[in-house]
């Protein structure tokens, strides 16, 4: 027991280091590459508190995400308010999206309220892809004006490092709080959790507003280190790939959704340079996932690990 | 403590509780008992909200609880436990409570709380009560279909009910393991002054135990009496109880 625990901060550790001293030896690709990893780890790791932890089919998480992202690029480029505001506003925005659409989807079954949310998801990123005036339209926004300390390709890793680190420690806390705890239980069993006093909408709703919240983060990471936003931030096919990730990596562990994350850019990154048929790759991926790791690679991985430590134990 | 008067409830015109009354009083044991279909689990369901009566009165404490949303009814005092095993099986059986005991204590909404350290003591006491202290480890869907039914009555603990519905809690269980529960029940009764309704079909369990026994019919209540006034009563024993009960 002492060993493995040795191990579950150990591992973290030393992967932390590593990034740290990343930009010291890595080339700008491998920069921007990692930078675009833990940008949509952090995504899907905030889609998989509803996926994994709540029992909720968010669908269309990536609403939230590019909400985000506008949310701080416009702030940058229509007003002259300080750049704190814009990444503020990006957590903001995500959450009221997510309240709102919280609030019309929460009473439905899972697979209704994820059948809505992909309409209402939609609803939104029509808007932003026809507003021209104001959003820029398919066009996007270009050129934000992001702070200097963070615009260079070193500056925004570091920022996207650090600021992915305390994100991801403040949804583990949650995940382990009371909150979370009862959050489980609701993904287990809302009848149930009902019967002994939860409220599990009002539960479901303030887990909707928390994940809109970091996904809303991440989508403020995205135009530091891109410094542009365009309406593919909020199309549907995004919100299937960070799926995806949470499905490939383990949705009943933590860290599941940030590995599959890795894999899957990864994936799109290299197999892009050969090929523009990347998504039969990811297509071939998903049915050996399904057939081979239904539990996801991290959680194939604590599957076996506590089935060794337990027959070590005996 | 507990008043059912006239409740009516029809699924798509098929009438499940057609005129249920129930009373249990504070600190007794009721029970109901019924032919299967005779509407008992719906009555269940109705008074903890689960489903909403098409008409008639529950009384919790002298207050009307029809309508209620299930967890307000649980805010109130009343808990249950499930015909059907219906606990969180990817819990483990210490979380399984510790759930219930942070929903009564109202601190399902702490974000940042390690969750851990909290509720520990009274979720002991509640497994050391029902006797599954050594398996608080035990992730909750790997427990053996007997344990599996107390962890139920465990859950339904942690929210410290003034009344406990129990919805067969010996169903499917050995002759020895009824006698725990039955053991148990008594226990709820005399040392934290929990007031029981439960049905059940082992007949001798019921007599044994019931200070009040309710017998439904077709969504009907016959009667509701103490034990051996329910023996006697003739339209009981031609209907349900039969000559060989008796």
């Amino acid at each position: 027991m002492t060993q493995s625990r040795f191990q579950a901060l150990v591992i973290p550790a030393v992967l932390l280091l590593a990034l740290a001293f990343l930009p010291q030896f890595g080339t700008r690709f491998y920069i921007y590459l990692v930078s675009l990893i833990l940008i949509q780890g952090l995504l899907a790791t905030s889609l998989n508190l509803l996926l994994g932890f709540g029992g909720m089919y968010q669908f269309h998480h990536a609403v939230f995400y590019g909400t985000g992202a506008y949310a701080t690029a416009l702030v940058l480029t229509k007003t002259g308010s300080p750049a704190w505001v814009a990444f503020a506003a990006a957590p903001l925005a995500g959450g009221i999206l997510s309240l709102l659409i919280g609030v019309v989807c929460v009473r439905l079954s899972k697979l209704y309220f994820g059948m809505l949310q992909i309409s209402l998801g939609s609803l939104v990123w029509t808007i932003v892809y026809r507003w021209y005036n104001f959003t820029g339209g398919d066009d996007g926004i270009h050129g934000i004006p992001v702070p200097d300390a963070i615009s260079s390709g070193v500056g925004a890793y570091y920022f996207t490092l650090a600021v992915t680190v305390v994100s991801l420690f403040i949804l583990y806390r949650i995940i382990r709080s009371p909150f979370g705890m009862t959050f489980q239980a609701v993904r287990d069993n809302p009848v149930r959790c009902e019967a002994i006093g939860v409220n599990v909408r009002v539960h479901q709703l303030i887990g909707m507003v928390i994940a809109g919240a970091f996904a809303g983060i991440a989508g403020s990471l995205f135009v530091t280190v891109e410094g542009s936003v365009f309406p593919e931030l909020m199309f549907w096919t995004l919100s299937l790939e960070i799926l995806i990730m949470c499905l490939l990596g383990g949705w009943f562990t933590f860290f599941g959704p940030m590995l599959g994350a890795a894999v899957i850019v990864s994936l799109q990154t290299f197999v892009g340079i050969y090929t523009e048929y990347w998504t039969m790759v990811l297509g071939i991926v998903l049915m050996m996932l399904i057939l081979l790791l239904p539990q996801g690679v991290l959680g194939f991985f604590m599957e076996r690990w506590i089935k060794i430590s337990r027959s070590e134990e005996n | 403590m507990l008043q059912v008067t006239a409740l009516q409830k029809s699924f798509d015109g098929f009438m499940a509780v057609s005129d249920a009354h129930l009373h249990a009083a504070q600190g007794e044991i009721t029970a109901v008992i019924g032919p299967n279909g005779a509407g008992k689990t719906t009555l269940f369901h109705l008074i903890t909200g689960q489903i909403t009566p098409d008409r008639g009165s529950i009384r919790f404490k002298d207050k009307d609880i029809v309508s209620l949303p299930p967890y307000a009814i649980c805010r109130l005092g009343i808990s249950r436990s499930y015909q059907v095993v219906n606990v969180f099986d990817r819990l483990d059986v210490f979380e399984n409570v510790r759930v219930a005991v942070l929903s009564r204590q109202r601190r399902s909404f702490n974000l940042f709380a390690n969750a851990r350290r909290m509720a520990v003591k009274e979720t002991r006491e509640i497994l050391q009560t029902v006797g599954l202290g050594d398996k608080a480890g035990r992730i909750s869907g790997t427990l053996s279909h007997g344990d599996r039914k107390v962890l139920e009555i465990a859950v339904a603990l942690g929210n410290r009910p003034e009344l406990l519905i129990l919805d067969e809690p010996t169903a499917g269980m050995s002759p020895e393991e009824t006698e725990i529960v039955l053991q148990l029940m008594r226990r709820l009764r005399s040392e934290m002054g929990i007031t029981l309704v439960f049905c059940e079909h082992d007949m001798e369990m019921v007599f044994t135990l019931a200070d009040q026994i309710m017998v439904m019919q077709h969504g009907r209540t016959l009667i509701q009496d103490r034990p051996d006034a329910v023996r006697n009563h003739p339209e009981v024993r031609a209907a349900y109880l039969g000559d060989d009960e008796c």
